[in-house]
């Protein structure tokens, strides 16, 4: 028998574990339905807040030797814009079979709930709470998700203002992530995504003498995150029993069974279609199965969190 | 290893084009297809898309219409530049009968293309049009024999627009290529005959990555800097001719 994809990720059914990851592509409903057509079990939304903003000026996103870094700054058309991309990209979606998860973002737990509120009316099968832009501090102050108190309040108030799966977007720049993530279960989480970009981090060009970015310090994502992103993803998923999407740094088949082996139920793949689009859901299938018949491995059930044993 | 994400460049000549803009050519190569481009920085101003009119050596034909565009249209020769890519698809090889049609600015996106069809003997008639002659850019060219001018106010060239100066040419030519502003390639779709031959259309969107990863450059379910900015014209034709949002 073929090894199967298919994942659980609470409760929904994804045909495969592979999700286009916050940021990337999902700024419009034909971009996250294209790449739902190429092979993405679930698509994520760029992240909205109630009041549109346009973000940061150019250079925002930049390609270097470990990934990208960026700091694109939170540009998004507001939330009630958004619910009508999400509306939209939901009838496409949902033929497909394939899941959508909505992003949001806010300055104060308040302004989260009303995000959600906003985006409801779309029913995305998950609402993801971004609590860890590291890329709008100078705006913002610190991300919710580096402290649990922090986290905690802002779970609480979605939860209060939302009824369907809330997953609750974690930094690896938490001192201690466990413990952030375990406030954000107490206070009525039903998973996570884990991680978002780490940092701020700053690329210096030496003939300008400056830094890079106009915002001078962005969010480094790619396969420089990897390392970090698996302990993340082991960390949590070994203390708290709720379903992580495992994000960063994965372009490869083997880097998402890492993933599932750190414990992860479904894997977001975000700078990876740098260079190669869409097509990097239809390889990463591809590599993942090759290594699952090689490794006699017939569901990604049967490994997920095997790393948590020794 | 080397991060290398920006080349520098410095201006050698810069070539004044109509009231609004300027030519800069500059002092390094960048080998590319016709109707690619380059992410161009100036640090502390901003960073955006310009095509390359030429790569051999690295030219820019700049229309100063904001920040970025009017401290790149006053710069010094000697002054530098900061450029990453090439990036995008650009035009097929093109056959022998090209119809390049240019509205605003736009033209600059095609220049390379005729330039190079024109050096391999291929024959090129071209159009381009703006609103009025103050706003016509003249991109720097080779000598051409058939160059037409069209003005919507008949200050300059032709009284009309490029569409309507070119009608005959469409049975003529064995490929068309336009850019320009969208009402003007909504405009081509529109008119479209099964007759003509293969249109390529050279699409302008606001960048931020400028290598299909953050989506702002969306066309539809197109992202113009990683599937364009060149696109056959039934790629887009129904981006083209929807509702604006
Ligand atoms: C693939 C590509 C190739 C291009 N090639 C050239 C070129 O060869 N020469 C040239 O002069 N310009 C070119 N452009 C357009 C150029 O990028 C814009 O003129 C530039 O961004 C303006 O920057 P600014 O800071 O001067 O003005 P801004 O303040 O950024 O812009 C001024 C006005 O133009 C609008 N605008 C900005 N960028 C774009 C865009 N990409 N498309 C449509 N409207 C825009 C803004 O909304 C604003 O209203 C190209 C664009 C693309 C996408
Ligand atoms: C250009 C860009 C924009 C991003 N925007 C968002 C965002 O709006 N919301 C969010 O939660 N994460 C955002 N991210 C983070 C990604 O969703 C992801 O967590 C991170 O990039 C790590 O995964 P990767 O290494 O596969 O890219 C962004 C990342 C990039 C590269
Ligand atoms: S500019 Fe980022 S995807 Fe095109």
């Amino acid at each position: 028998m073929s090894p199967s994809l298919a994942v659980d990720l609470a409760g929904l059914r994804l045909a495969n574990p592979l999700v286009l990851a916050s940021g990337i592509w999902g700024c419009a409903a034909e971009t996250l339905v294209r790449a739902a057509r190429a092979g993405a079990g679930a698509v994520t939304s760029k992240s909205c807040s109630v009041a549109p903003r346009t973000g940061h000026p150019n250079p925002t996103v930049l390609p270097w030797a470990g990934g990208l870094i960026n700091a694109v700054g939170l540009a998004n058309p507001g939330a009630a814009e958004e619910r009508l991309i999400l509306q939209e990209a939901h009838k496409s979606l949902i033929p497909l079979g394939v899941s959508l998860i909505a992003s949001i973002f806010g300055s104060t737990p308040d302004d989260y709930a009303e995000a959600a509120e906003l985006v409801a009316g779309a029913q995305p099968e998950i609402l993801e709470v971004n609590i860890s832009c590291p890329n709008v501090a100078s705006e913002f102050g610190l991300p919710f998700a580096l402290e649990p108190d922090a986290a905690a309040a802002v779970t609480r108030a979605v939860r209060a203002a939302y009824a369907g799966r809330v997953f609750i977007k974690l930094s690896p720049n938490a001192v201690n992530i466990v413990e952030v993530a375990a406030a954000a279960a107490e206070a009525g989480a039903d998973g996570f995504t884990a991680v978002n970009t780490l940092g701020p981090g700053m690329l210096i060009d030496i003939t300008a003498r400056r830094p890079i970015l106009s915002n001078r310090v962005g969010g480094v994502s790619g396969a420089a995150l990897r390392p970090i992103a698996l302990r993340c993803i082991h960390d949590v998923t070994r203390a708290i029993g709720l379903p992580v999407i495992g994000t960063g740094g994965v372009d490869s088949g083997e880097a998402a069974i890492q993933m599932i082996m750190a414990g992860a139920s479904a894997v977001g793949v975000g700078s990876a279609l740098l260079g190669e689009g869409d097509a990097v859901f239809s390889r990463l299938q591809r590599e993942m199965l090759t290594i699952m018949q090689h490794e006699g491995i017939a569901s990604l059930e049967e490994i997920r969190g095997c790393a948590h044993a020794g | 290893m080397l991060d290398n994400i920006y080349q520098v460049m410095r201006v050698t000549e810069r070539i004044p084009e109509g009231k609004c803009g300027a030519t800069l050519v500059l002092d390094g190569e960048l080998p590319c297809q016709a109707g690619q481009f380059v992410m161009v920085w100036l640090p502390g101003v901003e960073e955006r898309p310009f095509t390359l009119v030429n790569d051999t050596p690295v030219t820019l034909t700049v229309a100063a219409i904001g920040p970025l565009t009017r401290a790149l249209a006053g710069l010094e020769v000697g002054a530098r530049v900061w450029l990453r890519g090439p990036y995008g698809h650009g035009f097929p090889p093109p056959g022998r009968r090209l119809l390049v049609l240019g509205g605003g600015s736009g033209i600059a996106s095609l220049a390379l293309l005729a330039r190079r069809a024109l050096a391999e003997g291929a024959e090129v008639r071209t159009y381009i049009g703006a609103r009025t002659t103050d706003l016509l850019m003249l991109p720097w060219y080779p000598h051409w024999s058939t160059l037409t001018l069209t003005t919507d106010d008949g200050s300059q060239g032709i009284h009309g627009n490029v569409l309507q100066a070119a009608a005959e040419q469409f049975a003529w030519a064995d490929g068309i290529y336009a850019c320009g502003p969208e009402p003007m390639l909504a405009a081509l779709a529109r008119s479209r005959r099964s007759d003509w031959p293969p249109c390529w259309i050279n699409l302008e969107r606001v960048m931020r990555c400028g290598i299909g990863v953050c989506g702002s450059c969306h066309c539809g379910s197109h992202l113009v800097c990683a599937d364009g900015p060149v696109f056959n014209l039934e790629q887009v034709t129904a981006e083209l001719l929807a509702p604006p949002h």
